[in-house]
């Protein structure tokens, strides 16, 4: 607000100023419209696709936002609001939703809700119309670059993708086989660029038109086309698949998936709670639960001695160059606080390629071409982890303690060495529980932060070596959070119950362990 | 801890003095630059090698060339390393903003629930968010079928996610300098006929400017060196972000792409060395109240 507009009468004072007319308030008031309209656009969306917790949320959200920036009163909402908002969504809401998923079976397989299980199930499964007329097909591309399939159909030339239904092309010329040759808008693709996609083109299929009942094109040689028709009818009624084919009936169980008096199954399947599955398998299972433990004690030592090793050193540089005789202290510092300025998963990724066995420039240059296994033996690699981040954390601590060392008073040396104190009995006695007071929360933060530090494990060692035929694809220096990113994320199939469960498990751990620093440090007390 | 003898004694005196209570702090000084810098140089010097891979590196700097770095032009970084801006740029403002405004309320007004909310917010920095990545996996394939820039493979997305963490990571840093700017400011300028929005935009912003820079600062290293919650929400290749690109030009064949990842590496530092250069003493003050970075 920093013009006035002119106005003919002064303003009275009971006017907000926002709504004295100058630029900010048409700042404001386009910003307001563009909230409403994405807004509105959201719940629109949301409806048509049928979320209606997403509809509900934001129609909550609309009222709520035009609510407090229309209103004068509630100034404080208006500058805590957006990002509560942020906040809500999408850390405290999925913080819940990881407690939720962790009681389900999440997965590869079970992923999308139920009705969308059943309309996938229709449209994917299909089988061979017996007796239907060959269509003459050539593989074409839109102009988006999407494969689609043009064929001849009682003569006429028609083209469509997987996502675009068949429809007639006009001007489209037909080829001495029967195949369509060219067709306006769509690019026909020869035979050398067909064998390119040969498996995208075979698992292909365009349908004929928006309903799945009505079948689709398929091909497997790239230029005769045969008819497919859905494979699974759906009875709502019962709410069972029959497959046209064999005549047997999937009908749901409790396990989120259509499946057969046999076993067999449909895919995809859907969500289902599963109570404390998830967490009975990490206690009883025993490849999982050696596997947690091993990871979680690497964890706490790893996160650890990361903190020890690099508080002492830096420590012990702060001391050596605090010394008023010392010159150059700001190129100094300067110097060695680089590898705090350098991008720390950049780092992580150029030690572990100067670690390299054999081709590293550790072994090849600096030990004279040593075979030494840094990242491929279990304890070697657990030893260059924290290495790296030694090297990775020192200046942090370097600077904190720089910091610290400043205020302690020197008078206390002076009276300690009249004293007759050794420089060690100093450092011990003086220095160290000084620093502590002001140091402490620093380290519990850092404690933490490595405590969760995936970007270091999995860019030196990606967990590795690998625990030799483990069910999880697990590496005998992954820590918690590695393991859930490679449960979740890295496995073929993807377990997000377990991933989830897991996660709940560091949440406890981490919670239990800022506990004690926050009680530690009094920070509670001091807000409230 | 020795206190220099200020009392002028001899030369002589003084330089055994030298030697005994400084010289050896030069070696450790000269020990410790080595180590800090030495991974610095040696990327710098694979990335101006012209053979391109980790078995060629026997020597520092035996050739100069910048073949490494043409070849990057043939790859999809710039474009990685574009969005990594973008997203690193946008999630670094929106934080600023959204933290400071969080934090101006809580310092400045006195409302119902403002303790409470102190509380759940001090209680929330103790969950980083990076441990719901599951969840944030689902909710966006969720959000992203009723709202597609809100789902996965959406920069906008991300940086909605990022959003998220701005009050629970920094509204504390934030807070306690807020109130260590005197309320007789705001009461002088309210007086004067202003109205709250301009006290916290031109007063009180521009007097916490320092705790801004580094706020900025860690947001922006923090979504830069994201790995995780962006390899998870991005998935096509030209959507991401310079982390997880670089990290899938080593992961697998690390010795053949060596130096074209030695010189995505250094021109990727390049941002975040600038801005450390430029906030180092904003940052060294920051640090003592608590901040860390990835």
């Amino acid at each position: 607000m920093s013009t006035v507009a002119p106005s003919e009468t002064p303003p009275r004072a009971t006017t907000s100023h926002a709504r004295e007319l100058n630029r900010w308030w048409v700042v404001k008031l386009a910003v307001m419209a563009l909230l409403n309209a994405g807004l509105l656009y959201a719940a629109y969306s949301a409806l048509m696709v049928q979320e209606w917790a997403i509809l509900g949320f934001t129609a909550v959200l609309l009222v709520v936002v035009n609510w407090v920036y229309v209103s004068r009163r509630m100034v404080p909402a208006k500058y805590l609001l957006p990002g509560i908002v942020f906040l809500l969504v999408y850390q405290v809401f999925t913080m819940g939703y990881t407690a939720y998923i962790a009681f389900t079976n999440y997965g590869s397989e079970n992923t999308i809700r139920k009705d969308q299980a059943i309309e996938q199930i229709l449209r994917t499964g299909d089988v061979r119309v017996e007796g239907a007329a060959d269509l003459p097909l050539a593989v074409v591309r839109d102009e988006a670059g999407d494969l689609g399939f043009a064929v001849v159909v009682d003569g006429v030339v028609q083209a469509g993708t997987a996502e675009e239904p068949l429809e007639p092309v006009g001007g489209a010329t037909v080829g001495g086989n029967g195949a369509p040759e060219e067709v306006p808008g769509w690019t026909v693709l020869n035979l050398g660029q067909i064998l390119e996609v040969q498996s995208e083109v075979t698992a292909l299929r365009v349908p004929f038109s928006d309903d799945p009942a009505d079948g689709w094109v398929r091909t497997q040689t790239g230029s005769v086309g045969f008819q497919s028709s859905p494979r699974y009818s759906y009875d709502e009624a019962t709410d069972t698949f029959t497959d046209l084919t064999t005549d047997i009936v999937y009908t749901p169980n409790d396990r989120g998936f259509f499946a057969a008096p046999d076993g067999s199954r449909l895919t995809p399947g859907w969500p289902v709670t599963v109570g404390f599955e998830n967490f009975q398998r990490m206690l009883t299972d025993s490849r999982i639960s050696s596997a947690l433990l091993q990871a979680g004690a690497w964890t706490f030592a790893f996160a650890f001695l990361s903190v020890a090793t690099t508080f002492f050193l830096g420590l012990f540089l702060a001391m050596t160059f605090n010394h008023p005789g010392v010159r150059g202290r700001k190129v100094i510092r300067s110097l060695l606080i680089l590898p705090y300025a350098f991008p720390g998963f950049l780092a992580a990724l150029v030690w572990r390629g100067m670690l390299n066995n054999p081709y590293g420039f550790i072994n090849s240059t600096i030990l004279g071409g040593a075979d030494i296994p840094w990242l491929t033996e279990e304890w070697l690699a657990r030893f260059s982890i924290i290495a790296v981040n030694l090297w990775l954390g020192f200046p942090y601590m370097f600077l904190i303690a720089t910091g610290a060392l400043q205020a302690v008073p020197g008078d206390v040396y002076e009276a300690a060495r009249l004293d007759g104190a050794s420089a060690f009995r100093q450092f011990r006695s003086i220095t160290l529980p000084l620093l502590m007071i002001s140091v402490a929360p620093l380290l519990i933060a850092s404690f933490a932060f490595n405590f969760n530090n995936f970007n270091l494990i999995y860019f030196v060692t990606e967990g590795g070596p690998n625990i030799p035929g483990h069910p999880l694809a697990l590496g005998e220096t992954d820590i918690l959070i590695s393991v859930v990113y490679k449960v979740a994320v890295v496995a073929g199939t993807k377990q997000y119950g377990l991933a989830a469960a897991m996660s709940i498990v560091i949440f406890l751990i981490v919670g239990l362990v800022s506990w004690l620093g926050f009680r530690q440090t009094r920070k509670l007390e001091e807000v409230l | 801890m020795a206190v220099v003898d200020t009392t002028g004694s001899r030369q002589q005196a003084q330089r055994v003095r030298w030697w005994r209570e400084l010289s050896w702090r030069y070696l450790i000084a000269v020990a410790a630059i080595l180590y800090a810098i030495f991974p610095i140089v040696f990327v710098l010097s694979a990335s101006l090698s012209s053979r391109g891979t980790l078995s060629g590196t026997s020597g520092l700097f035996t050739s100069v060339t910048t073949v490494q770095y043409d070849a990057l032009f043939d790859t999809l970084f710039w474009t990685w390393m574009a969005n990594s801006l973008i997203i690193g740029g946008v999630s670094s403002v929106g934080t600023v903003l959204m933290a400071s405004a969080a934090a101006y309320a809580f310092s400045r007004f006195r409302f119902r629930g403002r303790r409470g909310t102190l509380t759940f917010l001090l209680l929330l920095q103790m969950f980083p968010q990076l441990l719901a990545f599951v969840a944030i996996l689902l909710l966006l394939l969720a959000l992203g079928h009723a709202v597609p820039l809100l789902g996965l493979n959406s920069k906008a997305a991300l940086i909605a996610v990022y959003f998220g963490g701005a009050l629970g990571a920094n509204t504390f840093l934030m807070y306690g300098f807020f109130n260590s700017v005197p309320r007789e400011l705001d009461e002088a300028a309210r007086i004067d006929g202003a109205s709250h929005s301009r006290i916290y935009f031109t007063i009180i912003l521009r007097l916490v400017a320092p705790v801004l820079a580094v706020v900025a600062l860690l947001a922006f290293v923090g979504s830069f060196s994201d790995f995780i919650i962006a390899r998870v929400v991005l998935t096509q290749q030209d959507q991401l972000t310079v982390a997880v690109g670089l990290y899938q030009f080593v992961s697998g064949q690390f010795d053949a792409r060596w130096g074209i990842f030695a010189a995505g590496a250094v021109i990727a530092s390049i941002p975040i060395v600038v801005l450390f250069q430029f906030l180092q003493r904003y940052i060294v003050g920051g640090l003592v109240a608590g901040a860390v970075k990835g």
